[in-house]
């Protein structure tokens, strides 16, 4: 009586999604006709795993991953570090400079950084004419550039979540230790090489996963600010899956490519007990 | 983890205290030096964190000068958008009269409020299921929930889309709303709160006479505001914010949430790039007045629940 309510929307929404994207990455679906279509096989997978398109999308989605996770994890510790030993009255200024952007719509984001990035008259470009450069670079019409724009657009939106994080693991860390250093002499790098860095450790690992499984998932910015371009050099797994499902109506083979991510991102949430449980042993 | 660090605490305050006794008077030099050293370090967290924190905060102030600027005059350029101080708030004015963004912020109204209500009642009411009901088959319903919450739903895009199609429900509320309200982290958030209640109240509840539902909900429920207010800031925000599931779900510009909306503007704007910075102002002024007034609550549920869009 008490679970039905969520389980209906549960199995409705969530289960069955799952099951049916399963079902329908086996057959040739179309989004404009009815029922499932001919039956494919493994036609679906063999075409994705063969196409280049799906491995740049896949390719890209690992880019955007590896310039975002670093930064991510490792400014956050920082900030996190170096406003929990300010502390105080002052933390909320730094809340509110590292967390709000993190609150806003990921369309507002895009809009902000698309008009900073705007070739010539852009706050960046105009930035780098007045350190001299002569002809920069628009940053998101260029193929090398528009995924480290992006990336940096999610490094400004996203930092304050890690940041919250460390700041909540931090305060479990009790001030007594720190005393007890400093008072044997040890100085503030070392404090924080030995106590802050190891006590963290927990916090590092379920920061840098979440932090891996959200880049992963990476859509709204590459959408919202260069639709996968220029050409297809931003071009990510999640973008190419509603590609191909809503303007190709091809949802068998976007089924595939979603079965696809979905086993990527399944692999790495399924690595975090694990670790838990080599930490939890080596700590014992 | 907190026993563990319970156990080192002990262990090195007891060094801390035997270290500290002599410390004082002897030591004094090596003290001071020490402490300068220490305000040193403070000196300069301050100035690399104050230089990042205004890094941050560029971005922001710049959409809101570039929105309190003649669209005349952002067309130009960086520069001129610097060197004009003559702010006026013509854009904000033509948008707030233009009628789209209304129909916006209703739609961001009525499917984050309709949702956080559905998600927060529903998933109370399993988590207390399963932390005070001996029922048959909870161990497989727990074994569902915990396999659920590492489903990615944006990657379940395109079957909900067709699931929505086929219940005839595209371009209504109903489409932006009913897939968000399985939310399986919230049930574990209650859950845990619920283990961690007294069970005495209920006890002696049911001794008098209450039924279950009595008592989830004038007992426990008054009993968990805090978490029900930190879940339901969260949530909110996550709904309010969702940019691919209304993107696909809803066509109709009438029925567009802020996030679609927004994704709409910068095509049919042209070049007016006051006005578009100013859209993209209001679409976030919602959630910022909502953070500067829960800012602890929305804190502690982001900390609380370590979940990530």
């Amino acid at each position: 009586m008490f679970v039905a309510p969520f389980g209906i929307f549960y199995l409705v929404f969530l289960i069955w999604p799952v099951v049916y994207m399963f079902i329908t990455s086996l057959f040739d679906t179309s989004l404009v006709k009815h029922g499932f279509g001919p039956f494919a096989g493994f036609a679906n997978y063999r075409e994705m795993l063969t196409k280049p398109e799906f491995w740049s999308a896949m390719w890209h989605t690992i880019q955007f991953t590896l310039y975002t996770v670093p930064p991510l994890v490792v400014l956050a510790f920082v900030f996190a570090v170096l406003a929990n030993r300010i502390g105080g009255r002052s933390e909320w200024l730094f809340r509110l400079a590292f967390f709000v952007p993190f609150i806003l719509p990921s369309a507002t984001i895009a809009l902000i950084w698309s008009f900073i990035y705007t070739p010539s008259t852009g706050l960046w470009n105009s930035f780098q004419k007045l350190l001299g450069a002569a002809d920069p670079a628009p940053v998101l019409g260029t193929p090398d550039l528009a995924m480290v724009g992006i990336a940096v657009t999610t490094v400004w939106w996203t930092i304050g979540f890690n940041f919250i994080l460390y700041l909540a693991g931090l305060q479990d860390i009790p001030r007594e230790l720190y005393e007890a250093a400093a008072v044997d002499g040890a100085s503030q790098w070392q404090q924080i090489r030995s106590i802050t860095i190891p006590l963290l450790s927990r916090t590092t690992t379920l920061v840098l996963l979440l932090q891996i499984i959200a880049s992963l998932k990476i859509f709204d910015q590459v959408y919202l600010m260069t639709a996968g371009g220029p050409g297809i050099s931003t071009q990510v797994v999640l973008g190419l899956v509603t590609t191909t499902a809503f303007t190709d109506y091809r949802v068998g083979a976007a089924a595939a490519a979603s079965v696809l991510l979905f086993i990527v991102i399944l692999a790495i949430t399924v690595v975090r007990p694990l670790i838990e449980r080599i930490q939890q042993r080596r700590e014992a | 983890m907190s026993s563990d660090n319970g156990r080192a605490v002990k262990q090195r305050s007891r060094n801390g205290v035997s270290a500290a006794a002599p410390a004082p008077a002897p030591a004094g030099g090596n003290v001071s030096a020490r402490r300068s050293a220490g305000r040193m370090f403070t000196v300069v967290s301050w100035i690399v964190l104050v230089g990042f924190a205004a890094l941050w905060i560029i971005p922001s102030l710049w959409a809101i000068k570039t929105s309190l600027t003649p669209n005349s005059v952002s067309a130009v350029g960086a520069g001129p958008i610097l060197r004009n101080w003559n702010l006026t708030i013509d854009s904000y004015r033509t948008l707030l009269n233009g009628g789209n963004i209304w129909n916006w912020y209703l739609a961001s109204v009525v499917t984050s409020v309709v949702t956080v209500a559905l998600t927060i009642l529903f998933a109370s009411m399993t988590a207390y299921a399963l932390s005070r009901l001996r029922f048959r088959g909870r161990h497989l319903v727990f074994l569902l929930m915990i396999a659920g919450i590492m489903v990615p739903a944006q990657v379940l895009i395109v079957p909900i889309f067709q699931e929505l199609n086929a219940f005839g429900l595209l371009n209504t509320y109903w489409a932006v709303i009913l897939p968000q309200v399985p939310a399986v982290i919230a049930v574990f958030v209650f859950k845990q709160f619920f283990d961690g209640l007294p069970q005495a109240f209920e006890e002696s509840a049911l001794i008098d006479g209450a039924g279950y539902w009595r008592i989830y909900w004038s007992i426990v429920m008054p009993m968990s505001r805090p978490v029900i207010g930190a879940m339901s800031i969260v949530t909110f925000v996550g709904v309010w914010n969702n940019l691919i599931l209304p993107l696909f779900v809803l066509s109709n510009p009438n029925l567009m949430t802020i996030p679609v909306g927004l994704a709409t503007v910068q095509g049919s704007y042209g070049q007016q790039l006051s006005d578009i910075q100013a859209s993209s102002i209001l679409g976030a002024l919602p959630l910022v007045v909502l953070f500067l007034i829960f800012q602890k609550r929305i804190v502690e549920g982001v900390a609380g629940t370590g979940l990530k869009g």
